[in-house]
């Protein structure tokens, strides 16, 4: 079975190199692919949608419903990992860790327990990963504000420069699970809730859709931003552009909550309380 | 770009490509394949599209790979085949 399967991937992989020798060259400008929408793209770009950028103009604007899809997959992702995964009330650990501070003293307790939580000297740790690393939770914490500006600056500057919503949310998201890794989930989802997560990712997508449905409502095509020019007193051409970044906050939120929720749910089996 | 580096970034996709599969070792597994997106984001800056690079090397070699880590953790580290 295995030599049959290998006979078949090599056959697969040959008919497909071979395939690739039909291709135009790369870049050539005769190629199909450069010749019917792309150049009326890179010409009318800038006098229409005034974003440098013809990435972010094609992905958000000329081809805005692709876009809107691929955020409404990632969000079917994140809530299918949630159904698949999350365990819910009365499934608890089998043990809770403790650790007593002043003499580094490591506690098992069966049931968690709120009265020891509630006292300065002990502090709850994970079962699995024990040493208390100074270094890595202070560089951490040093790095995690600059991942997340960096994060806002490119999504917000996707006009200008490449990047746009997919890239800043991941970074956004990696920025919050790097500091559940770094330190434990707990503080991790102290900062951002999983409720808070959840409705994030949803209302992303409602964003995005939100933008298009504003078009509809103003007397325009879906996703058609430059309607948005009878509310936001902008020309029209400016009123795309704004729309594009309405449109990449959208789709940065919905990626970040998604990626978050679907670290926590894989990493801790879906109990949300020890992870890596 | 030169040729040579060219050739040496493409050959280096192909062997973590058929190197993530052969391992045993799942946890290994998953940081070639890592080094795969890495590579191939290489590929793609070169070939002049940044934005496609960007993406690779945000989600294939940044979350996915925390994404694997996370699995193999809580599964099995060696596969059975």
């Amino acid at each position: 079975m295995k030599i049959l399967g290998l006979v078949i991937v090599t056959l697969t992989g040959a008919v497909l190199i071979w395939a690739t020798g039909e291709f135009p060259g790369w870049g050539d400008p005769n190629s199909p692919a450069s010749l019917h929408v792309s150049p009326r793209y890179i010409e009318k770009t800038l006098e229409e949608t005034s974003v440098p950028n013809a990435v972010t103009s094609v992905l958000a604007d000329y081809r805005g419903y692709d876009t809107m899809f691929e955020t409404t997959v990632i969000f079917a992702a994140g809530v299918s990992c949630f159904m698949l995964l999350r365990l819910f009330a009365g499934q608890e650990p089998e043990a809770v860790h403790y650790r007593h501070l002043l003499t580094g003293l490591t506690l098992r307790v069966r049931r968690r327990k709120e009265s020891l939580e509630e006292l300065e000297e002990f502090e709850r740790m994970d079962s699995l990963w024990t040493p208390h690393d100074i270094i890595l939770r202070t560089l951490c914490r040093f790095l995690i504000p600059f991942i997340q500006l960096f994060a806002l600056y490119v999504i917000a500057h996707g006009h200008h420069s490449p990047g746009g919503g997919f890239q800043g949310g991941v970074i956004l998201g990696a920025s919050l699970i790097l500091l559940a890794i770094a330190q434990d989930m707990r503080s991790a989802l102290d900062r951002v809730r999983e409720r808070t997560l959840a409705m994030l990712s949803a209302l992303g997508v409602s964003v995005y859709a939100g933008t298009g449905a504003l078009c509809l409502l103003l007397g325009s095509n879906f996703l058609d931003y430059a309607a948005l020019a009878k509310v936001i007193w902008v020309d029209p051409v400016g009123a795309r552009s704004l729309g594009i970044f309405l449109v990449e906050v959208g789709v940065g939120m919905a990626v970040m909550a998604t990626m978050i929720l679907i670290y926590h749910n894989l990493a801790s089996e879906g109990r949300l309380d020890e992870g890596l | 770009m030169i040729w040579q580096l060219d050739l040496l970034v493409l050959s280096l996709v192909v062997i973590c490509g058929i190197g993530a599969l052969v391992i045993k070792d799942l946890l290994g597994s998953a940081i070639l394949f890592g080094a795969y997106s890495f590579m191939m984001c290489v590929l793609w800056a070169v070939m002049g599209a940044v934005d496609v690079a960007f993406t690779e090397a945000s989600v294939g070699a940044g979350v996915s790979t925390v994404f694997f880590v996370a699995a193999v953790f809580h599964t099995t580290r060696r596969t059975k085949d």
